[in-house]
């Protein structure tokens, strides 16, 4: 059954409503596919959604599982990662602990490459690393750090781009098809649930990675999120959002600046 | 001057966006259909091609000396200008918000491919109904055949690049097999319709 924007606004009303809830900042385009997927999956109407999340225990965690879109890899965009090596690293060097936070983490994927990347730089062993997203379902796969073998091809083919001195080979063990991080890589992570609209500050970091998150909110909630970021960075810090997301506001464009123009890496100066 | 029958004139008339829609074999045409579009065109146009997101291109840069109307990469919660095209990036799908503005999306791709043209499709028939117009072009997938449907349901244009004279004919013919397109042109008649569509009067 084709849904309709109405549909969509009548869902957030009755997800704040009986949840409280708020999908409002949601951009509408993306929602509406969310919407349209989980209709497929449960196989119901609209009418049937709105029957569910009322009466259905459990049912609005399984909607909330499959209304954020938990598409990842390791190594996305390469030339991000030669950046972090080459323009953030030494900086992290000259601090005595790193903290850092991979905000809307999803699967964990993004957390275990900036593990591999911290690790080779010598700096692993000082660093700690929060994975968090919204998604209660995606944060237990990835403390688990257990990945499908048959994408690890298209992960190295990435990892070589970053131009490495070693093979990804050495970070995971193959067993059957699928491939685990190693314990040496995971001992300084930690993953757990954390909602980007209301959840506050809760810890102050050298590094935050948000990537591909805030293409899923209007401009409003986009600016709430990145205000919340910048208050989580230490003074010097680094914000690396997607490369296709922006500082959205003068205000916050001048609270940093520019480390890498294309894959949108700013570093806090106020 | 294409002749067109009066009820394709009354879609044009009406029509809020333009979608392209290209994979192997059609950027070409692509091409020139860019070139030939009007600076006086009284609507955006969004455009689609399957492009490997591994390798960087300068495709807009390069397109943007050669074309009358503005071509760019489209941005997330960029408002839809008239007589701009906005290409979707490699790695996204392109949508269309409520308001008329972008919205970029990494979700799973579609038909192995993101961005895909089904989606920008669909979005911009979500959007724009019966004033939305796509043209579909050469492609070695099925990609975009089901996005047409959705913009003939909602009421708005689909033309098709004739498969005859498409590099690789499977996307333009499996539209026409699904039943969406209205209209099939030849590459030299795509070119001459591309021409004349700021001589419809923007009636909404």
């Amino acid at each position: 059954m084709a849904i309709s924007f109405g549909h969509i606004e009548e869902l957030i009303a009755l997800v704040d409503n009986v949840y409280s809830f708020d999908l409002g900042g949601y951009s509408r385009a993306s929602l509406k596919r969310r919407v349209s997927r989980i209709l497929t999956i449960y196989d119901i109407d609209f009418a049937g959604l709105k029957y569910n999340l009322v009466n259905s225990p459990g049912f609005f965690n399984k909607f909330l599982i499959e209304i954020t879109v938990n598409v990842t890899e390791m190594f996305r965009d390469p030339p991000f990662y030669k950046s972090v090596r080459e323009e953030i690293c030494p900086y992290l060097a000259t601090f005595p602990h790193i903290k850092v936070w991979s905000a809307g983490c999803a699967t964990g994927e993004e957390v275990y490459s900036l593990a591999i990347v911290l690790s080779e730089q010598g700096l692993y062993n000082r660093s700690f690393i929060y994975g968090t997203d919204i998604n209660t379902a995606v944060i237990e796969r990835a403390k688990q750090g257990v990945i499908d073998l048959r994408k690890m091809k298209t992960y190295s083919d990435n990892y070589l781009q970053t131009e490495p001195n070693s093979s990804l080979s050495g970070y995971y063990t193959a067993k059957y098809d699928a491939a685990v991080i190693r314990h040496e890589l995971r001992k300084n992570i930690l993953f757990s649930t954390h909602n980007l609209i209301s959840d506050g500050v809760f810890n102050e970091f050298q590094l935050i990675t948000c990537r591909n998150v805030l293409i899923y909110f209007d401009t409003a909630f986009q600016y709430k999120i990145t205000e919340l970021l910048h208050a989580s960075l230490t003074l010097f810090g680094f914000l690396c959002l997607g490369a296709k997301e922006t500082l959205a506001s003068n205000d916050l464009k001048n609270k940093f600046r520019i480390i890498n123009k294309t894959y949108n890496i700013y570093q806090k100066i106020a | 001057m294409l002749e067109l029958s009066t009820h394709i004139v009354y879609k044009l008339q009406r029509t809020g966006v333009l979608v392209l829609g290209c994979s192997a074999g059609g950027f070409e045409l692509l091409t020139h259909i860019l070139q030939a579009l009007p600076p006086t065109l009284p609507y955006g146009v969004l455009a689609v091609i399957h492009r490997n997101a591994r390798y960087e291109t300068h495709l807009e840069k390069k397109l943007a000396d050669k074309c009358a109307i503005g071509i760019k990469a489209a941005a997330d919660k960029e408002p839809i200008e008239s007589a701009t095209a906005y290409f979707a990036p490699a790695g996204y799908h392109l949508l269309v918000e409520p308001n008329r503005s972008l919205s970029l999306d990494v979700s799973e791709p579609v038909h192995f491919c993101r961005p895909s043209i089904d989606v920008t499709m669909q979005s911009a028939a979500d959007v724009y109904g019966p004033a939305t117009a796509a043209i579909l072009l050469s492609g070695a997938n099925k990609d975009g055949a089901m996005g047409m449907m959705s913009i003939h349901r909602a009421g708005g244009l689909c033309i098709a690049q004739d498969p005859r004279y498409a590099e690789i004919d499977t996307m333009p013919a499996a539209a026409v097999a699904l039943g969406g397109v209205h209209l099939i042109l030849r590459n030299d008649e795509l070119i001459i319709f591309s021409k004349q569509l700021s001589n419809y009067t923007f009636r909404n």
